[in-house]
């Protein structure tokens, strides 16, 4: 007897939703064993990471503020990567993002007012996506890995934020120190609720999910999206034009990047300085495949590495876990739901011995 | 690539850093004052959070029977800094140091919100009822190493490995070649700035680079010790930053700049306990015992202990102070005339460099 | 310009170049049979980690070596099983590997911080390694010398043995090198394994020889630049070598610019040079070779036989 891999003729919907949940559980059960083997109260410390943030209200525009450029970034990633394109560059386009908005923001001098604010997140999409139409063109046109430019860009980026806010934009009476002059209240973004941090663009965090969903499941260009993602010599005999739905791809992709950091930095910091860039880019990327690129998906898995991340800082007074566990834990709920990847595609079967020479065992 | 302005050095850490990080802490007594505190980097870093949490422990060690403190490391410098500070009022803090420039707006912001809780930033400019500022004139330290590099540098080129150009850097950099202009008048400066506060393998480079441009004395405004190791490699002289660094070089390690947060910390604590906690704006030196120069190297020849001591009681007495005039600029226009003094408000916004420093950035 | 000052600045091209050679060689055979392994700078942290704490514990140097190319190659064995035998997404599973990497690598490192270790001696006679001149040939750690030699290593394996062949007809048609019978899953494992041990060996430069010491995050994303220039290269051996000390040298420029006041560009144009002359260098590549001829064919798609 041994363990059969078949291959599934549909996609298991039920593994679909059962192994990102598992993959979760199964994360803060490890963590709770290692935890221990470190003298660390793992209970206490796997409730405050994965439920405080959860259960303590005071917590949850925290968790709000956090999931929200996670969850717009990683929509856009999900469309890119479902057509087998990858930006990992993403970071790069929420820099530019936030930089345009902030642009924006310094030539409107002291004008404000909801028109005001709305080309500057305009800006900050556009800013976004031309940052990402560089990979796509080059990918396109000289057929350039978009993996490797959009990441080169990201560092790019960074050079371009250091230059503005230590040079041209830095701000006059902000005693030399890079960084930019903090925004007008009349420019900042909204808040949803008086005396919290909940800024706008939560609600169109809450929102995106939907616009993507239909568009994704509904749309001509979803369907070409999937389409040239699984089968591309299909896609070519369908007649679909595989560079457009590329690039489309990437400024998807780019232009939420950037909304993503227009937002971020008209709702919530108001100031751009060297440590704008917080690692929202890639992060999203595991929140895309946490999401399994699905709309719905990266809501939730937003908010769950949201919640890992507003819990871990909880932990860090509570129990004292080092800082540095928290990429470990990301990254173990990334493995594990990529290795249980396989259950959605394939059943397993134990077989007789005779049967095995087929196995498909990779 | 938030890790960009983070301060993180690695020093001598021993088993107590480990410990201290994994260990558990229960202490929990409701009638204590609780002193809340953010930090940067991890405070096993040997370097500006290792020394701010010092200053924690000093709290501890004084007020222990009135005070409970307790912080959160590694905090990133962007909006996520505030949900973390509020943690901290929520849960109770009567006061809380927010240990790094990249935590104003968002002091700001949450002492806004909790008005009968005090917050002191340490490095920013901005106050409010409840909002204090407070810094440390790293520059009287770079002085004494100045002094020191004009004295034993043989090339009269010194080296000067920077950050970013933000005030405090150029503030060293400026004092940092006055001194050593003071032993040596044909001294004059290098300078390179790593886009980083911390990048081992790129800051080993810039030391190779400053070296080979003629460099035999390197100072270091980053915090790791990369920089020593290069120097201690080729045979030359350096200082440490922040703390004593000598373990790592000890024959190039000529001393260290060393951060003493404690006193200060003491004092706000007090202060809280008594009710008579005020805003304020303070930026200690010498005087105060913010800066401490560690023990000198053997390599210090008797002659240059002296000047360097002098230097330092100068500082404590309040009759020296580095930038009195005449003082020329890069492109030798007169700057500050003779016998005047840049006031602390103008030396908080410096940005340019004295005469001598070859290389902008 | 003296000859001492240009030995001098050969010197720390050497330094900068090294690490990304070693990983970028690796990487090079992984991408020969048909693997994208994004997570470079985790297997580099993890290296450097382990190459530093067996040398605190042996005090040898060289097993110190040993114990990174283990460490490198057990984080890309976590890499190898999820992407080979689980048919994982392998630019998903590279990145975990990097965010896992780094995250490991801080944790272990924290009972490490502040240690130093005992260096490598230089394995010619002084006269030659100290030697005003002539040490801009002899004055470097064995590691140097071991990428070097590497070069030509990978570059008579890849094309002038049997097993070299095997490996790129695996990265070139993975199907039909499995109905020859190889055994794609096993010569995939192995490329992983070797591109570990390498990207090992190139973090251990970091906290060994450049900066003999431990710190979080110390290989500060140079595991991307070896990605980067793999591709660079165009999957070339020889222009690997070129490629990377070329990138040396952008990165040693931008200090020597800055040192020497050359400031009519931004400080932040300088640091942005490597990345966009590589955004450039790979355009012009790709632009001339028709649709990247180099690249390995089945690069980056999970081997799935049918049955």
């Amino acid at each position: 007897m041994r363990l059969k891999l078949e291959k599934r003729p549909e996609p298991s919907t039920l593994m679909l939703f059962v192994t990102p949940v598992a993959s979760v559980l199964l994360t803060m059960f490890i963590g709770m064993v290692v935890f221990d083997l470190l003298g660390i109260n793992g209970f206490r410390a796997v409730i405050d990471i994965f439920l405080t943030p959860l259960l303590a209200s005071y917590k949850w525009q925290d968790v709000a503020v956090k999931a929200a450029p996670l969850i717009i970034i990683a929509l856009g990633l999900s469309v890119g990567n479902r057509a087998q394109v990858w930006n990992i560059g993403a970071e790069g386009q929420y820099i530019i993002g936030a930089l345009c908005a902030a642009g924006v923001g310094i030539a409107a001098g002291t004008a404000g007012g909801p028109l005001v604010v709305l080309v500057m997140i305009v800006a900050g999409i556009i800013g976004g996506m031309a940052w990402a139409w560089i990979p796509a063109v080059l990918r396109t046109r000289y057929d350039v890995n978009e993996i490797l430019t959009s990441l080169m860009l990201v560092y790019v980026a960074f050079q371009v934020l250091a230059y503005l806010v230590g040079g041209p934009w830095k701000d006059p009476n902000g005693r030399n120190f890079p960084a930019t002059a903090p925004l007008q209240p009349s420019q900042e973004l909204p808040i949803l609720f008086p005396g919290s941090t909940v800024h706008l663009g939560v609600l169109i965090a809450l929102i995106l999910p939907f616009v993507f969903w239909l568009l994704m499941s509904r749309s001509v260009f979803g369907f070409q999206i999937r389409v040239v993602g699984s089968a591309p010599q299909a896609a070519r005999y369908g007649g679909f034009d595989t560079k457009r739905t590329i690039i489309l791809a990437l400024l998807i992709s780019g232009a939420m990047a950037g909304l993503a950091g227009a937002l971020e930095f008209t709702g919530a910091l108001g100031t751009i300085n060297l440590g704008f860039p917080s690692n929202y880019g890639f992060t999203a990327i595991i929140v895309s495949f946490l999401g399994r690129l699905n709309p719905i998906g990266c809501l939730i898995a937003g908010i769950v590495l949201a919640v890992t991340y507003v819990g871990g800082q909880v932990a860090q007074t509570t129990v004292h876990i080092p800082n540095a566990t928290a990429g470990i834990f990301q990254a173990m709920m990334l493995f594990f739901i990529l290795a249980s990847d396989i259950l959605v595609r394939y059943r397993v079967r134990l077989v007789g011995s005779a049967s095995s020479a087929q196995g498909v065992k990779a | 690539m938030s890790q960009i302005t983070r301060r993180t050095l690695m020093k001598v850490a021993g088993a107590a850093a480990t410990a201290s990080v994994l260990g558990a802490r229960v202490a929990h007594a409701e009638d204590k004052v609780k002193i809340g505190f953010i930090f940067l980097g991890p405070i096993g870093d040997y370097g500006w959070t290792w020394a701010h949490n010092k200053g924690r422990e000093q709290v501890d060690a004084e007020l222990g029977d009135k005070v409970e403190t307790v912080y959160v490391e590694n905090v990133p410098e962007d909006a996520s800094a505030v949900p973390i500070i509020r943690d901290l009022a929520q849960q109770g803090c009567k006061l809380i140091f927010t240990t790094s420039y990249g935590y104003m707006e968002q002091t700001l912001e949450v002492a806004k919100e909790f008005p009968d809780v005090k917050f002191e930033h340490c490095t920013g400019f901005k106050r409010a009822d409840n909002v204090s500022t407070y810094n440390s004139k790293f520059h009287e330290g770079r002085a004494v190493l100045g002094t020191i590099s004009g004295k034993m540098s043989k090339s009269g080129t010194l080296g000067y490995l920077g950050s970013f150009k933000v005030p405090e850097v150029v503030l060293g950099v400026n004092s940092f070649l006055l001194s050593a202009q003071k032993q040596n008048p044909n001294a004059t400066l290098k300078l390179v700035m790593i886009d980083s506060w911390f990048d081992p393998p790129k800051e080993a480079a810039a030391t190779e680079t400053l070296i080979n441009l003629g460099c035999d004395i390197v100072t270091t405004h980053t915090d790791s010790p990369a920089a020593l190791q290069i120097l201690e490699q080729k045979g030359l002289y350096g200082f440490g930053q922040g703390a004593d660094m000598s373990t790592f070089a000890p024959k190039a390690h000529l001393t260290a700049i060393e951060d003493i947060w404690g006193p200060y910390y003491v004092i706000r604590v007090k202060d809280i306990l008594a009710g008579t906690w005020k805003s304020a704006d303070t930026w200690d030196g010498f005087k105060e015992g913010t800066v401490k120069i560690s023990p000198y190297n053997e390599a210090v020849p008797a002659d240059v202990r002296e000047l360097a001591d002098g230097l330092q009681k100068g500082y404590k007495e309040g009759t020296f102070n580095i930038f009195t005039g005449p003082i020329y600029d890069q492109e030798g226009t007169l700057r500050v005339k003779d016998g005047e003094v840049i006031s602390d408000a103008d030396l908080a916004v410096m940005d340019w460099f004295v005469k001598g420093v070859e290389s902008a950035s | 310009m003296s000859p001492d000052f240009v030995i001098a600045a050969i010197m720390t091209v050497v330094g900068l170049t090294t690490p990304i050679l070693l990983a970028a060689l690796g990487e090079l055979v992984v991408e020969k049979s048909g693997v994208l392994n994004l997570g470079v700078e985790g297997m580099m942290l993890i290296g450097a980690i382990s190459g530093f704490a067996v040398t605190v514990f042996t005090f040898n140097p060289w097993l110190g070596v040993i114990g990174a190319a283990a460490g490198g190659a057990l984080a890309s064995l976590l890499f190898a099983v999820l992407v080979l035998g689980l048919n994982s997404n392998q630019v998903a599973t590279g990145l975990a590997l990097a965010i896992f990497g780094t995250g490991l690598s801080s944790l272990i490192g924290l009972s490490f911080t502040g240690r130093i270790v005992p260096v490598f001696g230089s394995i010619f006679p002084d006269a030659l390694a100290r030697h005003p001149y002539l040490k801009v040939i002899f004055g470097y750690s064995p590691i140097v010398y071991f990428a070097l030699l590497m070069v030509p290593a990978v570059a008579w394996f890849l094309h002038r043995t049997r097993a070299g062949l095997i490996l790129r007809a695996v990265g070139e048609n993975d199907h039909s090198a499995h109905s020859i019978g190889y055994s794609v899953v096993k010569v995939r494992l192995a490329a992983i394994l070797f591109g570990g041990a390498m990207a090992g060996i190139g973090g251990a430069y970091f906290s060994m020889v450049i900066t003999p010491m431990w710190a979080e995050r110390m290989t500060a994303g140079r595991g991307w630049i070896a990605l980067a220039l793999v591709v660079f290269a165009g999957w070339r051996t020889g222009r690997l070598l070129l490629g990377a000390y070329f990138f040396g040298i952008l990165m040693a420029l931008e200090l020597y610019a800055k040192a020497a006041g050359f400031s009519f560009l931004p400080s932040p144009f300088w640091a942005a040079m490597p990345y966009l002359m590589t955004v450039v260098a790979l355009t012009f590549i790709s632009a001339r070779e028709s649709a990247g001829a180099n690249a390995p064919a089945c690069l980056g798609k999970p081997f799935l036989p049918s049955t």
